[in-house]
């Protein structure tokens, strides 16, 4: 589903926003950003688009005035500029709304969009102006939210229009949007595109950092392309496709991306390891029937808010289950605590990886034996040569890098940290191996790995089950596709039967009105 | 027009969106209600029980006797809106008093001793707040050394208590302005502290610095990153408290005739529990120098009633120490249960 | 050379060795032992006996704050646990005789540790900031102390009690021998089994050591509990010195010389990884520093002071930001630096 926006002639018809040339940034010995150059044009939706490491989000420092390049030159409206400060780049038009809404939720709306330049009357903060100029930018951006509410009562989604709405509420020449739609529903998204052609059609820039493919092709008129620190190209997304964006993005031919085709037939789900029958937390995930077999990779699929989630860690002993019944190899058996499921083999890689997964304060070995020896209880505890000799063969075998045991986890990559999480749940000898994004955020090479990985585990008699926000990442790696919508499971489909179109078409089918 | 914020499903009836309205502009306010409903029931109640509690002697009693704890508490609320806290203010108050006894009876005047008294207290809640700001020092850490070092600072001042002669104090607390022999009455000690409460709601309301406070208490990072003088207001904030621990050591000293080394134990903890009481959320961001006013008013109805009861005087520790728990608590499974709204 | 530097020890024994070098150097006199009677005599004698009550504390203190919390309810549950003992021997019929004393012992701990239950409950299972949670015991738990002594300090007569704190074995204090088994047992606990592992994994990531499997509630509130038996034992220990009970005396303060022993000793606030043999060494500097006050004169009531400053220079030096600071003063700053700042 892509909406071709028209190509609009840049060259010579329109003097760039905002122009990067030569943009040199170096941490001690590593050159992170090399000699790249970036245009940004006025009422253009540029996208910025690189692995982990490309350099992104150092550019973007660059641009918003959290660092100074070392060599380079910076220029706004023709004018060259340096920036000391994020408040100097504010002042110059340039405007951030961050991933993690930047916002006070203990304020309210208008609170929110005037801070730092309340209208004041004799010193004092001016109610009634402040809400009516709060009223004014969220008129204008034909938003109807009440201005006098707390901002904590509001969806994340409406939090971030506030967040927008502050951004343009002086004059701003260009908008950056780091990550907006990564909490959002399908409505929600179309309501933030909408938002932003209205400002683009004012002449407003907005640079859009985003993974999801599909939006950029949806939304950008341009794209930048880095890799290494290096500009690789600047492209219209008209004339490249996603093929070739991927491959400019990763440097190498996109056959490696293929995993083995899974030809094997889906296992025997009479006999499933894990069956769940009408599941249901709270409004989450309602009524979920699921089952997997042996040596399954059973693929959950659907938007943020459909239930994914919720059903995992209902599975998990995560979270407990309001209604339905779980059963273990046919066995009927509460999973109300972590614990009780790993004490049945099912184990749980949760999606926010630093916040509950990884103990970064701890070891990489540390964090590897830790599920073990909970398991083994306080009073039995692994011999320190056990757990080298354990810690050693799991990252031998998952190639883990940097190779230290004793390294603080803290330390890694997203994608090793993600390692040592499944090192740790491997470690259990589990049955069942519930993985909740685990590619989020990490960079291609290390993503192939672990789709690698779960084919190879499955192979070997493992059942997973897999989640993630990327189809083809979902199709790449099931057997079986459970699609769900609104917290229900609404079909489960063998992965053969499917494309990337028609699971998106599954996925994306609004609600029938009942 | 944008469908996102109307409520998609149910045309609007106009209750419930009044209802809801009301709920998602003032819902920071509830627990200040809940709190002054506590109060009017503790009224009623000792009214009821006694038959001789609502008297324009035991009300004007209220005020006049909890008047330290009033200053402290609005010093208190500011530094608990930022999600910080300060366990310093009791033996600040100790400290500046008897420093204020000793000056005055060597003889240096009042108009002197007063301010030297104010600016000690705010000194000390620099000396807290730059060891929170600029080393990144827990707050309760921080101003746990400061109670000690104050309190150690009172008894090398004297270890014993010192009376004060000195007029002008005497004045502010023996002074009646009563409007007619046995009505309400008000003492200058009194008018101070309603001053300070009346200053520190305008602060917090009306003052760009007030908005910060509130601003860091919900998210700190966020402020900083909107360019709000988050350094500055978080060091002013336990200067605010040292300032109104400074003031209620002039109030207190004019209130007892003296100064003690040992006043004020555990008066940290009695002003923490107004102030939670009064509905202030001690995780910061949520909280108002009224509810703060009421929290001491019960507090001191407590004590009150404890002494109409002829009771043993700890019992007033105990009960307050559970009721701050049931706050504590309560302000806990509410916060849980919100926290689940959200997507 | 170099392991021996970058051992985390290294500064708290150092420390130790300099204070005990000092005092040697003003008053030779400190290093000095007696022997009267086959039992030994001297500062450093007086030291490993007085230092029994804080070290108790301070090991419960360490598993608290190493699950990331804080208990300042140590210095009540100790007023209440000597409350209960006395009280029990002074009420029954033979006050001299070994199993009143065992029962009184047992009955004091035993409300100690229902005590420290308590705190964990609402640390570990409610989910309140341990601050507060403590906060309400240490405002309630004096008020309940004078409750049982009636308003009175509880004195008594009896040998067995008077011995666990002035009586001696094998030469050396009685007290000493206590404070030696609670270190050893709490060590095997924490480093023979899993305890220790997963208390840091707790103290570090709570939520993430729950989906890991871990007893997370289960181990806070252990720490707790073992936090209140050790001080319920403290208390004991502090009332057979005196033998009183002085509900507002005992275990004045203790909490800032417990939180102090074990931040002295290289335990982070923040929590996760702790050091025992830190906390030791911390507690015999501390009360190697109360003998140097004591010597020097300075009345009790004013040493708080001089902890506070330690405290502040401990805490000032273990912050990362002091170095910053320091480079700040001492040189401009590269570029680099403000580069990875700024990131």
């Amino acid at each position: 589903m892509m909406v071709t926006m028209d190509p609009r002639e840049h060259e010579g018809d329109r003097a760039p926003v905002v122009e990067i040339s030569g943009a040199t940034v170096r941490f001690g010995a590593e050159t992170v950003l090399d000699r790249v150059d970036f245009r940004l044009f006025p009422g253009e939706v540029h996208s910025l688009m690189g692995e982990n490491g490309a350099g992104k989000s150092t550019l973007i420092k660059a641009l918003t005035g959290v660092l100074r390049p070392d060599a380079g030159e910076v220029r706004v409206g023709g004018e060259p500029v340096s920036f000391a400060t994020p408040a100097a780049a504010i002042a110059a038009g340039i405007s951030t709304v961050y991933q993690e809404i930047d916002l006070l939720p203990n304020l309210t709306v208008a609170e929110n969009i005037c801070l730092g330049r309340e209208p004041r009357r004799f010193g004092a903060v001016d109610w009634r102006a402040m809400a009516a100029r709060a009223e004014a930018v969220l008129d204008d951006l034909g938003l109807r939210i009440d201005p006098h509410s707390i901002l904590s009562t509001h969806s994340l989604a409406v939090q971030q229009l506030v967040a927008i709405a502050r951004a343009i509420s002086i004059d701003v020449r260009v908008l950056v949007l780091d990550e907006p739609t990564s909490s959002l529903d399908l409505d929600e998204v179309a309501e933030l595109f909408r938002v932003m052609r209205e400002l683009t059609e004012r002449g407003v820039a907005i640079l859009f950092v985003s993974h999801f493919l599909d939006q950029v092709y949806e939304i950008c008129d341009r794209i930048t392309v880095l890799r290494g620190g290096r500009l690789i190209g600047e492209y219209v997304p008209t004339e490249l496709l996603r093929v070739g964006l991927v491959e400019k993005m990763l440097g190498r031919s996109s056959d490696e991306m293929a995993v083995r085709a899974r030809t094997e037939p889906a296992a025997d789900v009479a006999a499933p390891v894990l069956a769940a029958s009408e599941l249901t937390v709270g409004s989450g995930i309602v009524d979920a029937d699921l089952r997997l077999g042996e040596g399954e990779v059973v693929g959950l699929a659907g938007l943020l808010g459909s239930g994914r989630s919720e059903l995992a860690r209902a599975l998990t002993g995560v979270d407990r289950a309001d209604a339905g019944t779980i059963r273990v190899a046919g066995a009927p058996v509460e999973l109300t605590t972590p614990r009780r499921a790993i004490a049945l083999g099912v184990v749980y890689s949760s999606e926010s990886r630093r916040t509950e997964g990884i103990i970064e304060g701890l070891s990489v070995q540390d964090n590897i034996t830790l599920a073990l020896q909970a398991e083994r209880g306080v009073f039995h505890r692994l011999g320190t040569t056990r757990r080298r000799e354990l810690a050693q063969s799991w990252i031998e075998a998952l190639d883990i890098r940097p190779a230290d045991p004793d390294r603080p986890a803290g330390t890694l990559s997203g994608g090793n940290q993600q390692k040592v999480l499944l090192a740790r749940l491997l470690a259990l000898s589990p049955r069942v191996l519930v993985l909740d994004e685990p590619t989020r955020g990490i960079d291609v090479g290390a993503k192939v790995e672990i789709q690698r990985l779960v084919g190879e585990l499955a192979d070997n008699g493992l059942s997973v089950v897999f989640i993630s926000a990327e189809l083809e990442e979902v199709l790449r790696v099931s057997n079986r596709i459970a699609v769900l919508r609104g917290g229900r499971i609404v079909d489960t489909i063998a992965a053969d039967d499917l494309t990337v179109d028609s699971l998106l078409a599954l996925v994306a089918q609004p609600e029938e009105t009942s | 027009m944008s469908t996102l914020t109307a409520d998609p499903a149910a045309p609007a009836r106009p209750l419930v969106e009044t209802v809801r309205r009301f709920r998602s502009r003032h819902a920071s306010w509830i627990p200040v209600f809940a709190a002054l409903v506590i109060f009017l029931v503790m009224l009623i109640g000792a009214q009821a029980n006694f038959g001789n509690f609502l008297t324009p002697r035991v009300l004007s009693a209220l005020l006049l006797d909890n008047a330290y704890l009033l200053i402290l508490a609005v010093g208190m609320t500011f530094v608990i809106l930022t999600g910080g806290i300060d366990l310093s203010v009791g033996a600040v108050m100790a400290f500046t008093g008897m420093l204020g006894a000793s000056l005055l009876s060597q003889g240096f005047p009042t108009v002197v001793v007063v301010p030297v008294m104010v600016v000690l207290g705010a000194g000390m809640g620099l000396a807290v707040g730059v060891m929170v700001q600029f080393f990144d020092v827990q707050p309760f850490i921080a101003s746990l050394a400061a109670m000690f070092a104050a309190r150690g600072l009172a008894f090398m001042v004297s270890l014993s208590s010192i009376k004060v002669e000195d007029p002008a104090i005497l004045w502010l607390q023996s002074t009646r302005l009563q409007g007619a022999p046995g009505s309400f009455y008000l003492t200058p000690t009194g008018i101070i502290a309603l001053l300070v409460v009346l200053v520190g709601i305008l602060v917090l309301q009306y003052t760009r610095f007030g908005r910060t406070v509130y601003a860091i208490g919900g998210n700190e990072q966020s402020a900083r990153l909107m360019g709000l003088p988050v350094v500055r207001t978080k060091l002013l904030v336990y200067v605010i408290s040292g300032v109104c621990a400074g003031l209620a050591g002039v109030v207190f000293t004019a209130y007892t005739g003296a100064a003690y080394p040992l006043t004020g134990v555990g008066t940290e903890l009695d002003t923490i529990a107004a102030v939670v009481i009064g509905g202030t959320l001690l995780s910061g961001g949520s909280g108002f120098v009224l509810g703060s006013m009421i929290g001491v008013f019960v507090y001191g109805t407590i004590k009150t009633v404890i002494s109409f009861l002829g009771a043993e005087q700890s019992w007033t520790r105990i009960i307050i120490g559970v009721i701050l728990l049931v706050f504590v608590v309560m302000q806990r499974l509410i916060v849980a249960r919100t926290g689940t709204n959200r997507r | 050379m170099k392991p021996i530097l970058k051992h985390r020890l290294f500064w708290p024994v150092a420390a130790l060795l300099a204070l005990i070098v000092i005092n040697t150097i003003a008053r030779p006199s400190f290093i000095s032992i007696s022997v009267q009677n086959g039992q030994l005599y001297g500062p450093m004698i007086d030291i490993l006996r007085n230092s029994a009550p804080l070290m108790l504390v301070a090991l419960g203190m360490t598993l608290v704050i190493a699950t990331r919390g804080i208990d300042l309810s140590v210095g009540a549950i100790m007023a209440v646990s000597g409350a209960v003992a006395l009280t029990f021997i002074s009420g029954s019929s033979d006050p001299n005789g070994l199993p009143t004393v065992i029962i009184a012992v047992l009955l004091g701990v035993g409300v100690a540790l229902v005590l420290g239950v308590w705190n964990g409950f609402l640390v570990a299972v409610v989910g309140i900031q341990p601050i507060i949670a403590t906060l309400v015991l240490m405002l309630a738990g004096r008020g309940v102390a004078l409750l049982i002594t009636g308003g009175f300090i509880t004195t008594i007569n009896s040998e067995p009690y008077k011995f666990m704190a002035q009586g001696y074995v094998f030469g050396l204090p009685f007290a000493f021998y206590v404070s030696v088994i609670a270190i050893v047992i709490v060590a095997l606990l924490e480093r023979r089994t899993a305890l220790g592992v997963l208390t840091e994994a707790v103290g570090i990531n709570p939520e993430a050591s729950r989906l890991a499997g871990v007893r997370s509630r289960g181990i806070i509130w252990g720490a707790y509990a073992a936090s209140g038996l050790l001080a319920g034992l403290a208390g004991i220990l502090y009332s057979s010195n005196i033998m009183a009970a002085d509900a507002n005396a005992a275990g004045l303060y203790i909490e800032l010389d417990a939180i102090l022993a074990v931040v002295l000793g290289g335990t982070s606030l923040m929590g996760g990884k702790f050091s025992l043999a830190g906390t030791v060494v911390g507690v015999f500097t501390i009360q190697t520093l109360k003998s140097t006050i004591t010597f020097l004169g300075v009345p009790p009531a004013v040493s708080p002071l001089f902890l506070a400053i330690v405290v502040v220079i401990v805490v000032l030096v273990q912050s990362p930001r002091t170095r910053g600071h320091l480079g700040r003063l001492l040189r401009p700053l590269s570029r680099t630096e403000s580069k990875a700042v700024a990131s």
